[in-house]
């Protein structure tokens, strides 16, 4: 169900950096639970969540990306965010000889789920797309906020 | 658990954390050399590309639009601040370097020296 694109520094100090990046992740993720759905380091888009009183914030970090090829679904309690990302590299065609040193950037088609918390309102969501991370607002379902009760 | 709160809230203060390489595409053609950067979350103001010498170093601190009352839940970016350098050679002329921030992808043009542009040289007949 995930397609994950993963893209490595080609350099060997690049790999080494990429080693320690991957190590420092790891240690510093011990203890927490995991998800289920959680995929390897270098998936993309990278993603964070956090939570308010209010709502659930979910942060995409997909640079380059055209906001309205973003599709974004929400099903039993699983955001769904896929898309596609082009290639900034141009085609080899033969008539402009390019060459090419580097080419880490991940591109062609993404997509990752993330089980959201169970007292989530899917019918209240905000998305923006602003310096290449998109931002998902899940608001809290109201019947779960913490309400005073007047005692009669 | 108090240092995954922090990799989501966005400090402004300096961290020790040694930042994260961004990912880069890099081509040449015949008029100079394109870099692409990966940096998500990095405003225009909070990117530094600056040039010394022949190094090329590109440094932007992610800055997301965070709610104060916001605990981190999972985290995957867990350093805020990108960081590479590059080694420029001499045909390339640093003076004109243009660089460009779109949707958190920097593209920086580094054209090469006029006299270092591929140039068809006339053979005159003697």
């Amino acid at each position: 169900m995930l397609e994950t694109m993963l893209t490595r520094p080609q350099s060997l100090i690049d790999q080494l950096e990429a080693v320690r990046q991957l190590l420092s992740r790891a240690s510093s993720i011990e203890g927490a639970p995991g998800s289920i759905r959680s995929v390897a380091y270098g998936a993309f888009p990278e993603i964070n969540v956090g939570r308010t009183p209010t709502s659930v914030e979910v942060f995409a970090f997909a640079p380059g990306i055209d906001a309205k090829s973003i599709d974004l679904t929400i099903e039993r309690n699983v955001l769904k965010i896929s898309g596609l990302r082009t290639s900034g590299v141009p085609k080899r065609d033969g008539r402009t000889p390019v060459q090419l040193y580097s080419n880490e950037r991940p591109e062609g088609r993404f997509a990752r789920a993330i089980s959201l918390p169970d007292d989530v309102d899917p019918l209240k969501v905000e998305a923006k797309y602003r310096d290449g991370v998109l931002r998902v607002s899940i608001a809290l379902n109201a019947a779960v906020q913490p309400q005073r009760i007047a005692v009669q | 658990m108090t240092e995954r709160t922090e990799l989501t809230t966005t400090k402004t203060g300096e961290s020790n954390e040694r930042p994260v390489l961004p990912l880069v595409d890099i081509f040449e053609d015949a008029a100079g050399i394109t870099l692409l950067a990966d940096m998500p979350g990095v405003s225009k103001d909070r990117l530094d590309v600056k040039l010394d010498g022949d190094n090329l170093s590109i440094e932007g601190r992610v800055e997301l639009d965070v709610p104060a009352e916001m605990r981190a839940l999972w985290a995957e970016v867990s350093v805020p601040r990108f960081r590479r350098t590059f080694t420029l050679s001499r045909e390339l002329d640093a003076a004109r370097i243009e660089a460009n921030l779109k949707d958190g992808v920097l593209t920086l043009r580094v054209p090469k020296q006029a006299h270092a542009q591929p140039r068809r040289i006339e053979v005159s007949a003697a």
